[in-house]
């Protein structure tokens, strides 16, 4: 038997062991397995928290930028209007938020025992699918209440793009989220900056607001420059009709995701093999 | 015999004190000289031996330096060395926690790391689910784990408690849980690095013998750090003395430990005279109204045989004028369990400011093969009066007994560990 296993001090940049990851794909399942059941262990209504967390957030959206604010809803039901981007942005900023934290949340397991570091934020991004899945449900069910109460929601062959949408979402956040990472575990000062810069980023994004209530040419240019704009307003457009889709727009967004994650890949490869020793 | 893993110049450079606004400039100055100038790393070449005890001049430290040796398939090596030696440090590289800063390691198959037990463990989860966790952290599929579940579970002797959120179990569990989990694993290359610490005796017995029958049955590779010399001795077959990163001693296991522990004890006073290591070993809080100046053996190298007089001279100094002191001793073999000893009579009389030669001579020991320590006081009185010790020296002196017969040229003959340590005189008649 030839020497399998060789440990040297520097891997080549694009030396990504993807196969090494297949091999971990029952770990990947584990922690998918771990973050779902142990979120809500000892909690009275268990996953009833899945749907609690988003009508509640509904309900202060439609008291804070509807009713305060009176932001344009395209005419559509606030409720169904805000859920609609909540079940999306929440999915993304949880993704985001985790992901980013891989390294300094993780450092007592990884600097224990090793597995392709890669696997803990992909289970990440899997596991808050689950979470956003449920809450997707919750969508459907008011968007039927809405429609058998006689509002006139259209649905559109777009909405078959959704699967390919939250493909690019979680493609994005788990790009974002490992480059974060793989520069925050030396220097911290990125963490304080990344936590406003995502509350920030909500607002950049047609979530609460329709991209029709955008005029200034300006502002639209610099709208379309956030690779999540089009995803949100494909959505909404698919789902409930309103919005603004274009192709080109999401290829725009794909291009981005794709250059992202393979950058992303590439720096939290090089990161992961001496993170332990800055970290 | 086949080579499982092969270190070739394996360092490991640190960097001292807190990752600050200073690192970022060091962390600029390296890019610019490597990246733009094209030199070498600035500060891969400065850095010194690592000891932890004395203030160094650079703020890098190799805490491996230029480690090269080879195991051989099957060998369970003990890695053992003071704490900061670079024990760990080599096992996570091994283990790929962390990258080394030069050098490669070679190895043939699987490499499994027990660096902790219970790594993952996520205690809302029940015994059961953690076991998939932690199996498959380790690099176990579902369907391998599934089928060895039972065996863990018997193993880690749990049962009971299976299907009971990991919080709920004592910390002596967890640890035999994931000891089982770990030793069920079927790695070529078996890492381990001190957890029989906790676990009870029963525990730590079962954990040796499994790490035994993986070494010798199925032929597979362990490397084994660990302070405790006995767990060292009985599972080993070789060992590797780490001292400030660098590889001191590497040969059979006994000499390892032989090597170490005389480097743990006097190594500042190797080159140093005999006044000053019974300075080192003595207790405080005696009078030394008579006190002990140097102690040594009759023999330099320590070595004596069976059914040879071990002998020392003790050189006494007095304080006061003080009649009928004795000297005691202690033997205690290397884990520092005591073996025997003896109550010297009190004959020796010594006036204040005198020195006196004492010469002992341990008649009919009748100690085993292996490595002894000898401890010493000096007092007076007996036990119907009450005793007084003036001066106590704890492991003064190291003696060796290497053979049976000073008269037989079949130099060493074997002797078990599990034998204990006196050779006992027999006779045997046939009566009848």
């Amino acid at each position: 038997m030839e020497f399998t296993t060789i440990i040297k001090p520097k891997n080549k940049l694009f030396e990504v062991d993807f196969k090494e990851i297949w091999q971990y794909r029952d770990l990947l399942s584990m922690f998918v397995k771990r973050d779902i059941v142990t979120q809500y262990k000892q909690t009275i209504l268990g996953p009833t928290w899945f749907f609690v967390q988003p009508a509640l957030t509904t309900v202060m959206y439609m008291v804070v930028f509807g009713g305060i604010a009176k932001i344009s809803t395209d005419g559509l039901p606030q409720p169904l209007f805000y859920l609609a981007g909540i079940v999306l942005w929440q999915y993304f900023s949880d993704c985001l938020n985790k992901t980013s934290s891989t390294f300094t949340t993780n450092q007592h397991i990884f600097g224990k025992v090793y597995f392709p570091r890669l696997i803990v934020p992909l289970s990440t991004v899997t596991s808050n699918l689950v979470r956003m899945g449920i809450q997707f449900l919750l969508f459907v069910l008011v968007y039927v209440y809405f429609v058998v109460s006689g509002v006139s929601v259209i649905p559109n062959i777009y909405a078959l793009l959704f699967p390919f949408l939250i493909v690019l979402l979680a493609g994005l956040s788990l790009g974002f989220g490992i480059i974060i990472s793989s520069m925050t575990t030396k220097y911290r000062d990125l963490t304080i900056l990344f936590t406003f810069v995502v509350q920030l980023w909500m607002y950049a994004t047609p979530v609460i607001y329709p991209m029709s209530t955008i005029t200034n040419p300006t502002l639209r240019t610099l709208m379309a420059l956030n690779p999540l704009t089009s995803i949100f307003e494909a959505f909404k457009y698919g789902m409930l009709g309103v919005g603004e889709f274009s192709w080109w727009q999401l290829a725009y967004s794909t291009g981005f995701m794709l250059v992202l994650l393979g950058i992303g890949v590439v720096v939290f490869n090089k990161v992961q093999r001496s993170f332990m020793d800055t970290v | 015999m086949r080579t499982a893993i092969e270190f070739n110049n394996i360092s490991k450079q640190y960097r001292l004190g807190l990752v600050s606004t200073r690192t970022i400039s060091h962390d600029l100055n390296r890019w610019w000289k490597m990246n733009i100038l094209g030199k070498e790393d600035p500060y891969l070449k400065i850095g010194e031996v690592n000891d932890r005890a004395h203030k160094g001049e650079s703020e890098y430290v190799w805490a491996l330096k230029d480690i090269n040796f080879k195991v051989e398939q099957g060998d369970v090596l003990g890695i053992i060395g003071k704490n900061g030696a670079g024990k760990s440090t080599l096992l996570k590289i091994l283990s790929k926690v962390t990258a080394p800063t030069t050098g490669t390691i070679k190895a043939r198959g699987r490499i499994a790391s027990l660096l902790e037990v219970g790594t993952g463990f996520h205690p809302e989860m029940t015994g059961r689910e953690n076991i998939f966790m932690n199996g498959a952290i380790m690099g176990m599929t579902k369907a391998e784990i599934a089928r060895k579940l039972d065996e863990i579970v018997d193993f880690a002797g749990v049962e009971r408690y299976i299907d009971t959120p990991v919080k709920r179990y004592s910390s002596g569990m967890t640890v035999r849980l994931g000891f089982a989990i770990a030793a069920h694993l079927e790695p070529e290359i078996l890492v381990v690095d001190e957890v029989l610490a906790v676990g009870d005796a029963e525990f730590q017995k079962k954990a040796i013998g499994k790490m035994q029958d993986v070494s010798k049955g199925e032929g597979r590779t362990v490397l084994f750090v660990s302070h405790n010399m006995g767990a060292v001795r009985n599972l080993c077959s070789k060992g590797l003395v780490l001292e400030n990163g660098q590889i001191i001693f590497l040969g059979t296991t006994n000499d390892a430990i032989d090597n170490y522990i005389y480097v743990k004890k006097n190594s500042d006073l190797l080159k140093v005279d005999a006044e000053a290591k019974v300075k080192k070993n003595r207790l405080k809080g005696y009078s030394n109204e008579v006190f002990f100046k140097e102690i040594f053996l009759d023999k330099s190298n320590g070595n004596y045989c069976t059914n040879e007089d071990i002998v020392f001279i003790c050189k006494i100094k007095s304080n006061r004028t003080t009649e009928n002191v004795r000297i005691n001793a202690t033997i205690s073999n290397i884990e520092d369990t005591p073996i025997g000893g003896w109550f010297g009579d009190g004959v020796i009389d010594i006036k204040e400011g005198e020195e006196k030669l004492i010469k002992i001579s341990l008649k009919n020991h009748n100690l085993s093969i292996g490595t002894y320590f000898i401890s010493l006081s000096l007092g007076k009185g007996n036990f119907i009066e009450g005793m007084i010790d003036f001066d106590v020296v704890m492991m003064a002196e190291k003696f060796s007994v290497v053979g049976f017969d000073v008269n037989s040229n079949t130099g060493f003959t074997t002797w078990q560990k599990q034998w204990g340590h006196i050779l006992f005189t027999t006779e045997c008649e046939v009566l009848d």
